[in-house]
């Protein structure tokens, strides 16, 4: 049996609307095996999301454990959440995020702005993650430069170039059209089957969901799968 | 359309706020700065236009003749005559200034209504030569009482001199110097005869009074030229023009302190262009919006400027207000460090006035800025503008 | 720091209306500041260079300035008689006595009066004031009224300009050459033959006695044998620090007026500072929370945005220390408070003003950013991405 990459155990999350209480997540408990694509399906305000967040450590859960490569991250402090993110996590978001003053190349650096590689190395790691999703010619281009789809592959170069060990992906075809969207998807397709990436992905779309090898549905902060 | 324009301006609350406290301090530097230099001039309001002061013509550095006195006395016009010197001594260190004349006391204090003094403090002063009376405002800084023997040491005159406080007058009008010490001319000459004789029997400058200020130039030509061509040649005018000169030699610095009022208006000017310009962009939109639906041109630009005015005078509201107390702060701060420079210090309701016009102007020429680029706005070209 | 500058640059240059506004508030706060430390600058410069390392004047005891010391001819006589005192090739002691009144001269500029430092020298003085050269003309002729004018005096006021004529003491004065004195205070002054003076103002006293020290090493037991003689109650000092004690008041007053207004200024202007940070971290809240997702601390972040307030206000300082350095072409002629007399001096820069100017404006952007890098740390990265 494959490990367990990530482990949820009686999860649960809760926000405060307007002085009253929402449960975002309500004791859930699921394991994501190492190397497995997961799609996390559900309808808006289900959770989802803060599942993702939860998993980053960009949130910490009220209750509960969330263990990602066997770390407890409620365990660790906002600092070491925030190294420890830098290691293990690549983000790909539906709108892209990418910062809009810098080039493509220099957007898929920044991960390894954190690392103590020289420049030179640098450059080396960042025209592999450019090379894998087909953008080397872009490189010097600005965001508004490019189309949606060119800006959500170099959001996955960056999202790959520190080789990290779990890669999020909040809506990432959300915002593109259907020839795009499938480009997007072909392309986390192969990061899990050719470069063994675990990819956690939330989406509302059916189709992209079809890509990956299971998927979970999420409804009222519950599994209900 | 007035609230509208007062819900807008506090959408963003923390914006507008540090908005109206960039002008306030603008508004409160600004009126220091005219309060500060109009300080100058108080010296030249309070000066009588129906006194004259005589000096030598080559400058005040040179002295006059004790004999010249009956001769003046002698000139039709002339109804009262008194004479001082710049006495120049040093109470303790020379941050201490202040000051100090020695005059014919009865003379000096028959032409200065002003300086006033209770009948006892005036008899006791007169009969004792080495004697002084020294400005209520002094008397509050060095905590001095009568009787008290103040030393001075002598810059002009040399040597230590000792002097007994023998009056405390208050300055009967709003602008009276009460910073500064009368002494005997008499106790001074009488020293230098002894010491050193080719000082004595002169006096610095002589005060003429005259009937009415209509008297000044005929009585001044008829002093000057009872002198012109003697051994020192005199220059006669009013004691307002003569406060004047001082003040113009000083026209340089003057000048430098109104050129940066003007650099502060430039402040106020680019911290409200910016708030406005800033929030005109981000309202894009909107007003995209607004005009579509009919709003014309006019109707915007009188939204984006009546708020960039209403900041504008809120943030003058704000400096105005606080003029008050701080002059008053300073006005203490400056009596206790600094009296020789500004005897008083105190805010004019002109000052008030212009910082008001300032403030709207201001907030006029900041709300044309983004109202130009709105006003030239293409309604399908905002509506897309991402902002 | 993690997070490269050129984010923080090129952010800035993206709000190009916003940036401009700005740097402008704050290049006029520095251009202030740096302004009036090089007036006061300038004044000392003007005043201390008319001292020379190796003179030393002589005034009354207690006197501050010359305009209120007399010492006598028979002081004069025993001070040039000191063995201290440096002697020229056919042994005349270099020992001059100055008489020095203030006259009340009308401007060329707006007829007001202003008091001109008047100087009756010896041919002593001219040995031992090397900086001082006639530009024009040449000097006074013996036993005739005639002077010699600065050029500072010379262009501002009325009759003092060559060949024109100046009215002191009964006589009328012809100006008979113009000299320079390397942009030091003797350019403000009017020259003549002390005699000449001292028959015109019927004074037969002089106002000091400057005299050129043999060995300047030995200032200090020079002046602790001089104030000690009997026969003399004088002061001693070297010429620069007397000279430079002469700027103290206007200079103390200058810096001090001066000094308040800018900082006053500088809160105005750092409030334009903290609203446009305060816009950047709200329009930027997306870019934030991707960074902190993508793993950069806090601190980063807070750095990141304080960088980039600096880079402004830096901006801002270097725009308003160019302009100010402009002001090098201007001189200021106004009463200096101790001589009592006009005094011509400019605006001087210097490396440690530069340095002052530019570390001002860097405290102006750590304080004015210091706020909104701040909140931009502080935020949740959870709330920062939904803004995208």
């Amino acid at each position: 049996m494959t490990k367990a990459i990530v482990d949820l155990q009686n999860v649960s999350k809760i926000y405060r609307r307007d002085g009253k209480k929402v449960s975002a997540l309500d004791g859930i408990t699921f394991s994501i095996p190492d190397g497995e694509f997961v799609a996390l399906m559900g309808p808006s305000g289900s959770g989802k999301t803060t599942l993702l967040n939860l998993i980053a450590g960009i949130d910490k859960p009220d209750s509960g454990k969330v263990l990602v490569a066997e770390t407890d991250m409620g365990s660790l402090s906002e600092s070491r959440l925030a190294g420890w993110r830098a290691r293990h996590v690549g983000f790909v978001f539906q709108f892209y995020n990418l910062i809009p003053v810098l080039s493509a190349f220099e957007n898929v650096e920044m991960p390894l702005m954190l690392t103590r590689l020289s420049k030179q190395q640098r450059r080396e790691h960042v025209r592999a993650a450019l090379e894998v999703v087909g953008l080397i010619d872009r490189m010097h281009h600005k965001p508004r430069q490019l189309s949606g789809g060119q800006e959500q592959r170099v959001a996955i170069a960056r999202a790959i170039v520190s080789d990290p060990t779990i890669i999020l992906a909040d809506e990432p075809t959300g915002d593109l059209d259907k020839d795009s969207a499938n480009e997007i998807l072909t392309l986390l397709e192969r990061l899990n089957s050719e470069f063994k990436k675990t990819i956690i992905m939330v989406t509302h779309d059916p189709h992209a969901a079809e890509k990956a090898h299971v998927v979970h549905h999420v409804d009222k902060g519950l599994l209900s799968d | 359309m007035f609230k509208l324009i007062l819900k807008n301006a506090f959408r963003h609350r923390m914006r507008t706020l540090l908005t109206i406290v960039g002008l306030a301090i603008s508004i409160l530097a600004f009126g220091l700065l005219r309060t500060a230099v109009s300080a100058w001039y108080t010296g030249v309001e309070a000066s009588s236009q129906t006194r004259l002061i005589t000096r030598n013509a080559v400058s005040l550095v040179f002295a006059l003749p004790l004999s010249y006195k009956e001769k003046i006395l002698g000139i039709p016009g002339v109804t009262g005559i008194s004479y001082a010197y710049w006495f120049g001594g040093t109470y303790i260190d020379m941050k201490n200034f202040f000051p100090q004349f020695a005059v014919e006391p009865e003379s000096y204090l028959d032409l200065h209504p002003e300086y006033a003094l209770t009948e006892k403090e005036k008899e006791d002063f007169l009969k004792q030569r080495n004697s002084c009376v020294v400005g209520a405002a002094l008397v509050r800084k060095h905590g001095w009482k009568l009787g008290d023997t103040v030393r001075l040491t002598g810059t002009i005159f040399a040597g230590d001199w000792d002097l007994v406080i023998r009056g405390v007058y208050h300055g009967s009008g709003q602008f009276t110097d009460e910073n500064q010490m009368l002494l005997h001319w008499q106790y001074v000459d009488e020293t230098m005869q002894r010491v050193m004789p080719e000082m004595s029997g002169y006096v610095g400058w002589y005060m003429v009074r005259i009937a009415g200020p209509d008297d000044a130039a005929r009585v001044s030509a008829a002093i000057d030229s009872r002198f012109e061509n003697s051994l020192a040649e005199t220059k006669t005018e009013t004691e307002r023009a003569f406060n004047m000169s001082f003040i113009s030699m000083l026209s340089a610095i003057i000048t430098a302190l109104r050129l940066i009022s003007v650099v502060i208006v430039a402040i106020m000017l680019l911290v409200l262009a910016n708030t406005m310009t800033m929030t005109a962009r981000e309202r894009i939109p909107e007003y995209a919006v607004l005009k579509a639906v009919g709003f014309r041109a006019q109707r915007l630009s009188a939204l984006i400027i009546g708020e960039s005015v209403l900041i504008a005078i809120a943030g003058g509201l704000v400096g105005i207000l606080s003029l008050f107390p701080t002059c008053a702060a300073f006005s203490q701060f400056v009596a206790k460090n600094l009296s020789g420079f500004f005897p008083v210090f105190r805010l004019a309701y002109s000052t008030i006035g212009m910082a008001t016009a300032i403030t709207i102007v201001v907030g006029i020429v900041a709300g044309l800025f983004p109202t130009f680029r709105v006003a030239r706005m293409k309604t399908a070209d905002g509506l897309r503008h991402i902002g | 720091m993690k997070i490269p500058i050129i984010y923080n640059w090129r952010s800035i240059l993206a709000r190009p209306l916003t940036t401009i506004l700005t740097v402008l508030g704050i290049a006029l706060v520095v251009f202030v500041f740096a302004a009036v430390l090089m007036l006061a600058n300038g004044l000392k410069k003007t005043l201390v260079g008319t001292g020379e390392e190796t003179n030393a004047i002589v005034l009354r005891k207690g006197a501050d300035s010359e305009i209120s010391s007399i010492v006598t001819r028979d002081q004069y006589n025993i001070l040039k008689t000191l063995p201290e005192v440096a002697v020229t090739a056919d042994g005349t002691p270099l020992v001059a006595g100055e008489l020095v009144v203030v006259n009340n001269i009308p401007r060329r500029a707006d007829d007001g009066l202003s008091n001109v430092m008047v100087r009756g020298v010896s041919k002593e003085s001219l040995l031992m004031r090397s900086k001082v050269r006639l530009v024009k003309g040449t000097m006074w002729r013996p036993g005739l009224s005639e002077i010699i004018a600065g050029s500072s005096v010379s262009r501002r006021f009325q009759g003092c300009g060559m060949g024109e004529s100046v009215k002191m003491g009964g006589r009328e004065w012809v100006v008979v050459g113009i000299f320079e004195a390397d942009g030091t205070g003797f350019e403000s002054e009017l020259w003549g033959d002390v005699e000449q003076f001292m028959d015109a103002f019927e004074r037969p006293i002089f106002s000091s006695v400057t005299m050129h020290m043999k060995d300047p090493s030995r200032f200090e037991e020079m002046k602790t044998r001089i104030e000690n003689d009997p026969r003399l109650t004088v002061s001693f000092q070297r010429e620069r620090e007397f000279y430079e004690k002469q700027s103290q008041s206007l200079g103390l007053f200058i810096r001090v007026l001066g000094l308040t207004i800018t900082i006053i200024f500088s809160f105005a202007a750092m409030t334009g500072a903290v609203i446009t940070m305060y816009s950047a971290v709200a329009n930027r809240s997306a870019e934030i929370g991707t960074l902190r997702a993508l793993g950069f601390r806090r601190r980063s972040i807070l750095a990141s945005f304080l960088v980039e307030c600096i880079l402004i206000s830096l901006l801002g300082g270097m725009l308003g220390l160019a302009l100010a350095s402009l002001l090098q072409f201007i001189s200021i002629s106004t009463t200096n408070f101790q001589s009592f007399a006009e005094l011509a001096f400019g605006f001087s820069l210097s490396s440690r003003i530069a340095v002052n100017s530019l570390l001002f404006a860097v405290i102006m952007g750590i304080i004015g950013g210091m706020a909104p890098a701040v909140r931009a740390s502080r935020m949740r990265v959870a709330t920062a991405l939904r803004a995208a």
